[in-house]
């Protein structure tokens, strides 16, 4: 733990990737034991190890410990904005007893699964008393399973790609998938024999940056290619020895709550297929909050699959017949999938449809008609660009369509969490409804540092009344706020929701009055 | 009886005496616990603050500025209001403001910590029957280490960054946490520099007779390969500016209480924080009011409601008060003008 404890302060001492590179290249190389490195992996990419103690228990253990009331506990844990961090800092201060390594403390915690509540109370305050400060933090983020230390999945790979000498996509690409440190070992997970991989696992997925005026202007039309960029679920469809996968690009495998692509065929072919998951319904998408009831069930009911029917729409082919076609220029790849799904035809899979266009304006033409069709904007693919692993600039840019506006009143102000502890940065706003402001979005990002600075000023100064952490001000300030489209809702008292509300500007030139009322945003609706 | 103090738009206002206390309007006569800018403003008709504290007011506010200092401990009657400034140990001159009268105590403690930095004087309890408290790190998770201890990691740091040949850059506000730094600097590791506007206050305190370790001004030149190896104190306005760029290679640390969160530490982008505050922790602000013996708490800046409510369940009468005190340490540094 002690050595697991001095990686991660190291790592978040500095901010330079190069060095966050080379301390974790050098742990690789230095560390001897095989499953201690494993858990390195796995925690630092995001690979929760299941959680075993109820935080609402570790919460009550901690306020007890220390002697101090639930609800300032609470307070304070809304403030440091980090469980495991709240808790390490408000435990009387400890000393070092205990000597585990990595592995043995995530076997411990692991071993609660099945035990009583007083038997897994003694268990954590023994460590408690037991830890430093520093290692109490590891411990709570173990026991939490939360690990989001500023450490990119993208470092991660390059210090092994250095630490053995191995190319960086190959490490991608071993790293993908369900893996666990409790069910591999060292040298089946970096097995880089062909043929002996795992046969559920995904491809990294091949991500775009917004394109820039400049790189629009310099397209050449003849070179590239232009799709519409649906709103959907990214995944990776995969059909390996006769058996179905389907990923999603968060990794997770989402097979069954899918299982209409359970029975897909195309021919007998096995195939990797990168597309985007989609509602879809008389020829049409489904706008993006029908997938939501997807996501969280645990039975995917017949009703459901009734109700929000799904397709694929196929935007590439990344592996044909157990052959890794990553590395072909687009166009191939492209006739290739053509191929393999008109011939075979499948009423799951819908061809991702070109669209032409001889210079910059018809671009901007089709990406006009963006919302018409459902998409949320176009993607555009170099023709003789190879599938590259993660975001890449160069061969393939999106390209979205600009969002919807509206000025909106700042009515409510919330204390950030974590990174944003000391400022106002939540915030909620309102628009006009008669003569009474009508609260309809949340928005968190968008503001400099600054004007985070000024509003948690003009806040601190003009609150009319607390509720906890939130207060309500004087109502002054208008924002300009950026959304991506609109939908009913009864959950919300405005009667409607925005989706992905941010904030783009501050309208330091307007007065409440000339906010926008409700209804502009309810004609929005269609 | 009325009470002693009350608050108002102005300040914390005695109707008796007819005095503020660090008040952030104008008025005719405005007691100032200590120098920093959301304590000490301009536009007062006349000033009352410690003795040790004039220079350092005169230097922020104007020489032209009407002032009289009194001693630590040292009486002043105004109106039969007895007033006198006891050592609140937050910079070099800050004070808790002690008013009496006919049998009544008040206590205005501005901004204060328990523990003796060897500068700012010890805090010394007062007794009183209400007392008026800061609360800008009054939560259950600030704790701090022993002050020994972080001086060790910041020569530490500063010998590893010295090894690599690199410079290291700290951020301190100019009076205060800058000069606490500087007279703990272990000298064997290398040169010792400082920012203009550090040195500037620096200048000040050493002619009041205090002991500031010596620390050169930065030169206003180009890149230059004397500050190789060499520890740099610039208030945090200059740090992650234009400035820094003639230092080469260098690393930035920032000295803050909010160091202990690393959220902030994240969103403030320190390469290095080092958790050293010139408030008292959640330990000291316990103590200290416990020690006034005072039943009435007023709580005027930092975690103000939850404090508050935390007093009241601890059996005081303790109220929350809007005041115009940031008691921010980032607030303060960023809003220094020196």
């Amino acid at each position: 733990m002690k050595i697991f404890t001095n990686l991660i302060s190291e790592l978040s001492q500095t901010n330079s990737n190069l060095k966050k590179t080379n301390l974790l290249s050098n742990y690789f190389l230095q560390e001897t034991d095989e499953l201690n490195k494993l858990w390195v992996i796995a925690l630092l990419i995001g690979k929760k190890p299941p959680r075993t103690v109820n935080t609402t228990l570790l919460r009550q253990w901690c306020a007890e410990e220390a002697d101090i009331p639930l609800w300032l506990f609470e307070q304070n844990y809304h403030i440091v904005g980090d469980l495991a961090e709240t808790i390490a800092l408000i435990l009387p201060i400890s000393v070092s007893n205990y000597d585990l390594k990595l592995h043995e403390c995530i076997t411990l915690i692991q071993s609660l699964k099945n035990k009583t509540e007083p038997e897994k109370k003694e268990f954590v305050l023994d460590i408690w008393r037991n830890l430093d400060d520093d290692q109490i933090w590891i411990f709570n983020k173990l026991i939490t399973g939360g690990f989001r230390i500023g450490v990119s999945k993208n470092i991660v790979i390059q210090s092994l790609a250095q630490a053995m000498n191995v190319e960086k996509n190959a490490i991608a690409h071993h790293l993908m998938g369900d893996w666990s440190p409790n069910k591999t070992t060292w040298s089946i997970l970096f097995n880089f024999d062909h043929g002996s991989a795992d046969i559920s696992k995904p491809y990294p997925f091949y991500l775009a940056h917004a394109i820039s005026e400049n790189d629009l202007q310099s397209l050449v039309a003849d070179e590239w290619t232009a799709e519409w960029k649906w709103d959907g679920i990214r995944g990776q469809l995969i059909r390996r020895n006769g058996e179905i996968f389907l990923w999603s690009r968060g990794e997770e495998l989402i097979t069954d709550k899918f299982p209409e692509f359970e029975q897909v065929d195309l021919g007998e072919h096995d195939f990797v297929i990168d597309g985007e998951i989609i509602g879809w319904k008389d020829d049409k998408p489904l706008d993006f909050q029908s997938l939501q009831t997807r996501i969280g069930r645990k039975n995917i009911t017949k009703k459901i699959q009734h109700d929000t029917p799904v397709k694929i729409i196929a935007y590439d082919l990344l592996e044909l017949d157990n052959n890794d076609i990553r590395k072909l220029p687009f166009e191939e790849r492209r006739s290739l999938l053509e191929k393999i799904v008109t011939v075979n035809n499948h009423s799951m899979i819908i061809l991702s449809p070109q669209l032409d266009f001889k210079d910059s304006q018809t671009l901007f033409e089709w990406r006009a008609k963006s919302r018409e069709v459902g998409a949320e904007g176009l993607m555009l693919k170099k023709k003789n660009g190879a599938y590259h692993t993660g975001r890449k600039s160069g061969e393939m840019w999106k390209w979205k369509v600009n969002p919807y506006t509206i000025d909106a009143v700042l009515i409510y102000a919330q204390r950030g969490h974590g990174r944003r502890a000391s400022l106002f940065s939540d915030f909620t706003f309102a628009l006009w409804e008669g003569d009474k402001l009508m609260p309809f979005a949340k928005a968190y990002s968008g503001l400099t540092d600054e004007e985070m600075k000024e509003i948690t000023n003009f806040v601190k100064n003009n609150t009319i009344q607390t509720f906890g952490p939130v207060s309500s001000v004087k109502i002054e300030l208008v924002f300009e706020l950026a959304f991506e489209g609109v939908a009913l809702s009864s959950r919300h008292k405005a009667g409607v929701a925005v989706r992905f509300p941010r904030i783009l500007r501050w309208r330091k030139d307007k007065n409440v009055k000339e906010a926008n009322q409700l209804d502009d945003l309810k004609k929005l609706l269609k | 009886m009325a009470d002693l103090l009350v608050f108002t738009d102005k300040g914390i206002y005695c109707p008796q005496a007819d005095v503020y206390i660090d008040p952030w309007k104008p008025v005719n006569k405005a007691l100032i616990t200590h120098a920093h800018s959301d304590h000490a403003r301009s536009g007062h008709k006349q000033y009352l603050a410690t003795l040790d504290s004039v220079p350092v007011l005169k230097h922020r506010l104007g020489s032209f500025i009407k002032i009289q200092g009194l001693a630590y401990g040292e009486n002043i009657t105004i109106n039969q209001v007895q007033i006198s400034f006891h050592p609140a140990g937050h910079v070099i001159g800050s004070a808790q403001i002690r008013l009496a009268y006919k049998g009544e105590i008040w206590v205005a403690s501005g901004d204060y910590k328990v523990e003796n930095d060897g500068l700012s004087g010890q805090f010394q309890p007062v007794k009183c029957h209400s007392f008026i408290t800061e609360s800008t790190f009054g939560l259950p998770s600030f704790k701090w280490k022993p002050q020994e201890q972080v001086y060790q990691e910041i020569n530490d740091w500063w010998q590893i960054n010295k090894d690599l040949g690199r410079t290291s850059i700290i951020s301190a506000y100019s009076l205060g946490k800058a000069q606490r730094i500087l007279n703990n600097l272990n000298t064997d590791v290398g040169p010792i520099y400082a920012h203009a506007a550090i040195e500037n206050t620096n200048e000040v305190l050493r002619n009041q007779g205090f002991n500031i370790q010596a620390s050169p001004k930065i030169e206003n030149s180009g890149k230059s390969d004397k500050y190789k190896g060499a520890m740099i104190v610039a208030p945090p306005s200059a740090i992650g500016s234009a400035w820094t760029k003639k230092f080469g290679d260098y690393e930035e640390a920032i000295v803050s209480g909010w160091m202990n969160v690393r959220g902030i530490k994240r969103r403030r982008n320190a390469e290095r924080g080092f958790v050293l505050s010139d408030h008292a922790d959640w330990p000291g602000l316990n103590s200290a009011i416990k020690e006034t013996g005072a039943q009435q708490i007023f709580v005027t800046h930092g975690y103000t409601e939850i404090f508050a409510q935390w007093l009241c369940e601890q059996g005081y009468d303790a109220k929350a008060v809007k005041t115009a005190f940031t008691g921010d340490e980032e607030v303060d540094l960023n809003t220094e003008t020196v």
